[in-house]
């Protein structure tokens, strides 16, 4: 059973999608269904998890083909990491979605496809082999087409159009610079990728195959000139999918580049300055990009934007203070991006409207709630103990030391105007009088619901506040997980030598 | 061969290309497509072509000895053929909803989402 445990939260979630698959129009019985899954997934997550932490990294080969010849399933601590995150994510989106989705959504097999996303995301993490990352990722792509246009409201189809035209020429993209590689060293397991691509002599190939991983992967996250597709769709879906798109596709992107970047060409030094300069623009347009809006989702998307910046600079960087910085901003990030997604979904269902102008007084009428929401926005700015505090000390000592005073200045500049935009934030939503809100018919407001209905609303954000919490508070622990991971990944021997058994 | 397999690619890359930054969704799709056989030609292509070799192991021998075509990249080339198959007819669906709501084949138009709101 311990031989295959890190492939079994790919099993859990296919399980599970094929299930709910079964219960088609008992949308009730999917909820707890559901429920039931992530909650397993999570169990599983934390189980394969400690085992690696155990362990070391614990390969899985598909089929007994040994190492370069089959695919493999590497599960290297940042991978185990990222399958948590996901489960913890996951976990919560899926209570928050069977009460804030409308059943007229859930009827069209939402859950299902959500359990496929998943499915996606944990296979792109733990995979070893570079052609089935694009088979994984095309499975999050397709599972996130379903999951943007379900319901197919117009502005929603409008965004996943956008969507759907940004994302698939990325994966076009990556399949090109799939096959320039493969004709260039003629493997697709990313350990033997990376003994081969040292002796290729036409550099110059190698680097255009890294610029077209870097413009594909590059896409997918959202970094400076590719973003444009993200603040056209993210919000036009309901909270819940926004919320796992936020916290986890992004993400994947970056984990992405993190894994070719340091395992296949690392500390190549035109890339650094081409991933810097790309990581301070991120920085600047993100944050700029946020200032200016007035729709808490359309501001909690430019954070995201802004904040890729913080950990593509930090990979640009290559040092093991930085990947270590990198890592606990990944950590910090995907949980706190879907709380805040969460908690718009939240105020949308308190006030009918997630509009600055027309929201007020929400301190005023749940004080409690108010405090609630006040930890993931704090930890978002990083105010000392919480958690968006302990990575800017790494990437900031790292930029220092590497003499990189513009990205120095950019992540002063990001942590800046995350301040100022979340006081604002603060100020008009919580603070400001309640301005006159026209109340539509046939909507369901948060004080009409029954007392276990509310606590499944708020359950989702005060869990995900609590891991918050636990990150900022625990952040010794975090931050020695973060360095070891940094290690292995700056070290990557180790990884080679795991996978080709060495 | 050669020759002609990579004009052919990039001709498939470039008409691709163009017609996906046309305005028109119809034209989208097309783009989507030819860009989807380009990507495939490609890795056909840098996988090496070579003729009458197929890589079967005479009974013979255990290991294959000499010149053989590298089978790998027809592998990878049918898993791309059957994902970008499946994302193109979601596109044809997707775009035939954004029609029938939106009254308009023109991408420009798509700009609701953009409105504070």
């Amino acid at each position: 059973m311990t031989n295959d445990i890190i492939i079994l939260p790919l099993v859990v979630h296919l399980f599970f999608s094929i299930l709910l698959m079964f219960f088609w129009n008992k949308v009730n019985f999917q909820k707890v269904v559901s429920i039931v899954g992530n909650a397993v997934a999570m169990v599983v997550a934390i189980w394969a998890f400690i085992f690696v932490y155990n362990n070391g990294t614990h390969i899985v080969e598909s089929g007994n083909w040994s190492a370069p010849f089959g695919i493999v399933f590497v599960g290297d601590m940042l991978a185990v990491t990222l399958v948590l995150l996901t489960a913890i994510a996951g976990f919560a989106v899926s209570v928050f979605s069977t009460i804030s989705v409308i059943k007229a959504r859930l009827r069209f097999g939402y859950f299902s496809v959500f359990h496929f996303l998943l499915l996606g995301l944990n296979g792109a993490f733990l995979t070893g082999d570079i052609f089935n990352l694009y088979v994984w990722f095309e499975i999050i792509i397709i599972s996130s087409f379903v999951l943007i246009s379900i319901g197919g409201e117009k502005n929603q189809l409008e965004g996943a159009v956008k969507y759907f035209a940004l994302n698939f020429f990325a994966s076009m993209i990556f399949l090109t610079a799939l096959g320039v590689l493969y004709g260039l060293v003629g493997t697709l397991n990313m350990a033997d990728i990376s003994l081969k691509i040292a002796e290729v002599e036409n550099t110059t190939l190698v680097e255009i195959s890294a610029v077209l991983f870097l413009v594909g992967f590059g896409i997918k996250s959202a970094i400076f000139p590719l973003y444009f597709w993200l603040p056209a769709s993210y919000h036009t879906p309901p909270s819940a999918v926004s919320a796992i798109f936020a916290g986890l596709l992004t993400k994947v992107g970056v984990y992405a580049l993190i894994r070719v970047f340091t395992l296949i060409y690392g500390g190549d030094s035109f890339l650094t300055i081409l991933l810097l300069t790309l990581a301070i623009m991120t920085i600047f347009s993100g944050g700029i990009g946020a200032i200016i809006q007035n729709n808490i989702k359309k501001v909690f998307m430019y954070f995201i934007i802004c904040h890729i910046g913080f950990m593509i600079g930090g990979l640009a960087l290559f040092t093991e203070v930085a990947m270590a910085g990198v890592i606990f901003y990944l950590i910090h990030d995907i949980i706190i991006k879907t709380n805040l997604f969460l908690i718009s979904g939240l105020i949308y269902r308190i006030k009918t409207t997630t509009n600055m102008k027309k929201l007020g007084g929400l301190y005023a009428n749940y004080p409690k709630l108010s405090l609630l929401i006040a930890i993931p926005l704090f930890s978002l700015v990083g105010i000392p103990p919480l958690s968006g505090y302990w990575p800017k000390i790494s990437l900031i000592l790292a930029s220092f030391n590497a003499q990189q005073y513009w990205f120095f200045g950019a992540l002063i500049f990001g942590s800046l105007i995350t301040l100022i935009v979340i006081a604002k934030l603060w100020a008009e939503v919580f603070w400001k009088d309640q301005p006159k809100l026209k109340f539509p018919e046939k909507f369901i407001y948060f004080d009409q619901l029954r007392i276990g209905q509310k606590f499944t609303f708020i359950f989702p954000v005060a869990f995900l506040t609590f891991v918050t919490l636990y990150i900022g508070f625990g952040a010794e622990h975090i931050q020695q997980l973060s360095q070891r991971i940094a290690s292995e990944l700056m070290n990557n021997e180790l990884y080679i030598n795991a996978v080709l058994k060495r | 061969m050669e020759i002609i397999l990579a004009i052919i690619t990039g001709v498939l890359y470039a008409s691709g290309i163009y017609m996906i930054m046309r305005r028109s969704m119809v034209k989208l799709i097309l783009g989507i497509i030819l860009l989807g056989n380009g990507v495939n030609l490609l890795i056909f292509l840098l996988g090496r072509i070579t003729k009458g070799e197929p890589p079967i192991i005479d009974s013979a021998e255990k290991v294959l000895e000499g010149v053989y075509a590298d089978p790998i990249p027809q592998a990878l080339i049918l898993t791309a053929i059957v994902i970008s198959f499946g994302l193109q007819a979601f596109a044809i669906i997707l775009v035939k909803r954004t029609y029938k709501v939106l009254k308009t084949d023109d991408l420009d138009q798509l700009n609701t989402t953009d409105e504070d709101s």
